[in-house]
């Protein structure tokens, strides 16, 4: 069992709060941000995991039982190298969205609201008036155009 | 031949062109947003961290090094001579396309990883070599730094497509879309 | 001197990694592409066959990576279980390749979608190996990586500006699991020292009581986001129906059964427990019954399917849930048999569209007559889904229900929403069968979006997609015939997973 220094657990606190937060926004932009900052977060908690600080572990420098624990080392680096990865998809994607739809939001499932109305009480079995299935559907529409 | 002499023969606005092909061209942007300082200094600092980088690869077994921060500061090295000299400035010296070097570096690694095999050992094993040369003495490295090299190559291919795609594409999407880049 | 059966256990990840790099470089010829796609996927299909042949003989084959032995060294473990599912999965893989290919010739003549296609589908056919065989937590990050990763770029390529969306709901889900994944073996990590998981299933079942709770809980929520299971499962029917036909039943197939895989391994190997989890019985029952309910509400075929998909998932939760071998090889039958059938729904739905020219269940009609060969492979699927004697789908619910009966009054009540899920399933099914295949012949629509990936409302569809989804239909009814020796198989592999032992001995050797 290990136990971590205050300024560690408190900083990588912050670093899991505002990458989640950013991770929560519509922007995908925003969410890439959240992604590394929650990506520096996991891997600053993968370091931790290896004890306190220590020497490198690099054979013939230091003696043998002052070198770190060389694993969650090796594990980090995997770890950035796909956050690295995951990062320029995003980036792309970001472009891309920016590209086809003139924003990079992530928007609502329409075919999801529209079930979603579908289901109103309004909508009865007894009466079934066009009107309102058209109201919801207009509004649906309005709410995907925005 | 004097300094005079050479500064004759080449015309006035051409006395920057490199005469070496994989020198920063010169002729890339429109020159406002040109920043000569950054150029020159890419010059000097391009060979020299792709060397550095071959250094990093080749010292990786035992010291801090290997093949993805050798390729990671090649991939700086491109990175850095984009941002001198645009995608213009790239083409001149990497006339591969990115998606076949990072191929091939993949390659080379799973090779390495299923040759083992063969001599019927277990997947990615990796065996010492020691080789006597006259002059240089004994030459030592292990099979693994095959498997260091593929991992180079798809680093600095990863790199190259990105600046193509996501550095030179955008460039051409805004100049076609009448913007200035 | 016979070779060793070992070295042949990391070939289904490295071969297709090696033809990934193939038709990377030689991108520019579609021909090379497609056959070595096809060569390999064939290969890893033998070799997993051979694993799984002499892994129900002599016990679990482990290769050692490298040659460093475990917990330093990376093992790769090809046990029954894994094995089973790495056959199935790489036959389903194979069939939705050639369904995609003949599409893409009958349509441009090009036999590949985008120099993209065939190395990622490779390199996600590797990552699902990987998944089935690590016997690390962290290379089982590292597979789960490379598996999203290829489908990121799969259900992203070429995408319109209406299905992009989909797109990054899905790439934002799965990224914030794979986060959370590795902050789990962050701390699973500072709490044992080990990621190997032979050597955990010793060192967690010394930790305190709540720590080994709450690491449990995280690697259920993580494998949770990945299964789809409800209340983690909104992202799935968002995205999936988004992407082209042949992607779409790849993912239904196989990425949610890879997720449950590794709950399945993670819960049984590390957490072990002796009576019923309460909990994931809760869930399975919420699984079942959202997903079946939600399915009736939709009116888009693929949408329906999805939430078939995730009604199915508690199906198998509720194996696991019940934690005795009868359940744990139920759940793993269950498991195979749901690979073969997702993925033949999705091609099928793949076909009724590409016929019709729509998704929507009210604009079509009347495919009885006009295609009868599908209205023959919807039937048969359908009744394996919805689990109707003799068909595999039957088989793999029976084994369910008799191991959820024998345990408690509460997994009887659970067995008890099974039968309901499942005739919600007949219903939801049914009423496709009557909106697509009864009533007037409808006019196919027009293509709303010809830019796009796949080619709909045309009559042309080429014999090769109709022999795919047959031989995965085939796969299907395979598995109905040879219930007797594959429920023999998963019982072994059911006592496996439970008693552990066998595992253990493999991975750490005799002296554990």
């Amino acid at each position: 069992m290990i136990t971590v220094n205050a300024t560690m657990a408190l900083t990588i606190a912050v670093l899991f709060a505002t990458g989640f937060y950013l991770l929560l926004q519509r922007s995908l932009m925003r969410v890439l941000i959240g992604v590394v900052v929650l990506g520096h977060g996991t891997n600053l908690l993968l370091q931790l995991a290896g004890g306190p600080p220590a020497a490198p572990p690099i054979l013939g420098t230091v003696p043998a039982e002052a070198i770190g624990d060389p694993l969650p080392q090796a594990l980090a680096l995997t770890a950035v190298v796909i956050t690295f990865a995951l990062t320029t998809f995003l980036l792309a994607l970001g472009y891309r969205a920016f590209v086809l739809v003139g924003h990079d939001e992530v928007q609502d499932d329409i075919e999801d609201r529209r079930i979603g109305t579908q289901s109103l009480p309004t909508a009865s079995l007894a009466d079934p008036d066009d009107e309102v299935d058209e109201a919801a559907d207009d509004d649906v529409e309005s709410q995907a155009g925005r | 031949m004097t300094a005079g002499q050479r500064d004759e023969q080449v015309p006035f606005d051409e006395w920057d062109v490199p005469r070496q092909g994989w020198w920063l061209s010169g002729e890339c942007r429109d020159s406002y947003s040109r920043t000569l300082l950054l150029e020159i200094a890419t010059r000097t600092l391009f060979p020299t961290m792709l060397v550095f980088s071959l250094y990093l690869l080749l010292v990786g077994h035992y010291s801090p090094g290997g093949g993805f921060s050798g390729g990671l500061v090649a991939g700086l090295a491109f990175v850095l001579r984009y941002m001198a000299g645009g995608a213009v400035g790239l083409g001149a010296v990497v006339t591969l396309r990115s998606p076949v070097l990072l191929g091939s570096g993949l390659m080379i690694a799973v090779l390495t990883g299923l040759a083992p095999l063969l001599v019927g050992a277990p997947a990615l094993s990796s065996a010492y070599l020691s080789v006597e040369l006259p002059l240089v003495g004994t030459v030592s490295s292990q099979t693994s730094l095959l498997l260091d090299v593929g991992v180079y190559l798809l680093i600095v291919g990863a790199v190259l497509d990105l600046l193509r795609s996501l550095g030179g594409g955008i460039e051409r999407d805004m100049q076609d879309a009448g913007e200035r880049p | 001197m016979t070779p060793d059966v070992a070295l042949i256990v990391p070939l289904p990840v490295l071969l297709p990694l090696l033809g990934a790099t193939v038709t990377v470089v030689g991108s520019r010829s579609p021909a090379l592409q497609r056959v070595v796609g096809i060569v390999t996927l064939t290969s890893v299909a033998v070799l997993a066959g051979v694993l799984l042949v002499v892994a129900d003989r002599r016990g679990p084959v482990v290769a050692q990576l490298g040659g460093w032995a475990p917990p330093v060294g990376i093992a790769l473990v090809a046990d029954r279980l894994s094995a089973l599912l790495l056959l199935v999965s790489t036959l389903v893989t194979l069939a939705v390749l050639v369904y995609a290919i003949d599409q893409r010739i009958a349509d441009y003549g090009r036999g590949t979608a985008s120099t993209t296609f065939h190395p990622m589908y490779l390199m996600l056919s590797a990552g699902v190996s990987l998944a089935y065989l690590t016997g690390d937590l962290f290379t089982l990050f590292v597979a789960f990586e490379l598996m999203l990763t290829a489908s990121y770029v799969l259900i992203t390529r070429r995408t319109s500006a209406s299905k992009i969306r989909a797109g990054m709901t899905y790439v934002t889900v799965s990224l914030l699991s794979s986060l959370l994944f590795l902050t789990a073996i962050a701390l699973v990590y500072a709490a044992t020292g080990t990621v190997n998981l032979a050597d955990l299933a010793g060192r967690i079942a010394l930790l305190p009581a709540g720590l080994e709770t709450v690491l449990g809980l995280m690697l259920l929520v993580v494998f949770g986001i990945k299964a789809a299971m409800v209340p983690l499962h909104l992202w799935l029917p968002d995205s999936y129906p988004n992407a082209p036909g042949p992607v779409a039943a790849l993912f239904a197939g196989l990425l949610t059964k890879v997720g449950f895989y590794a709950m399945l391994r993670t819960q049984t190997l590390l957490f072990h427990r002796d009576e019923p989890w309460n909990l994931l019985l809760v869930l399975a029952v919420a699984t079942m019954l959202v997903g079946a309910l939600g399915a009736l509400a939709q009116n888009d075929l693929n949408r329906l399917l999805s939430f078939l998909l995730v009604s199915h998932i508690g199906f198998m939760l509720f194996g696991l849930a019940v934690f005795n071998a009868a359940g744990v090889s139920g759940a793993a039958l269950y498991a195979a048999h749901h690979i073969t059938v997702l993925a033949t729904l999705f091609l099928i739905s793949g076909l009724i569209t590409r016929r019709t020219g729509t998704v929507a269940l009210d604009q079509m009609g009347g495919l009885l007559r006009t295609a009868p060969a599908l209205a023959v492979l919807y039937a048969i699927a359908a009744l394996t889904l919805a689990g109707v004697p003799p068909t595999a789908g039957f088989v793999a619910k029976l084994a369910l229900l008799q191991s959820g009966v024998a345990v408690g009054p509460w997994p009887t009540i659970v067995a008890g929403v099974v039968v309901v899920a499942s005739l919600l399933t007949l219903y939801a099914l049914a009423r496709v069968w009557v909106r697509v295949f009864w009533g007037e012949a409808v006019a196919p629509l027009l293509d709303d979006d010809p830019d796009d990936e796949v080619v709909v409302g045309t009559a042309n569809t080429p014999a090769a997609m109709y022999a795919a989804t047959g031989g995965l239909v085939a796969v299907s009814l395979a598995i109905a015939v040879f219930a007797g020796p594959l429920s023999a198989v998963t019982g072994r592999a059911g006592v496996d997973l439970l008693e552990r032992e066998p595992y253990l001995v493999a991975v750490l050797g005799a002296q554990s």
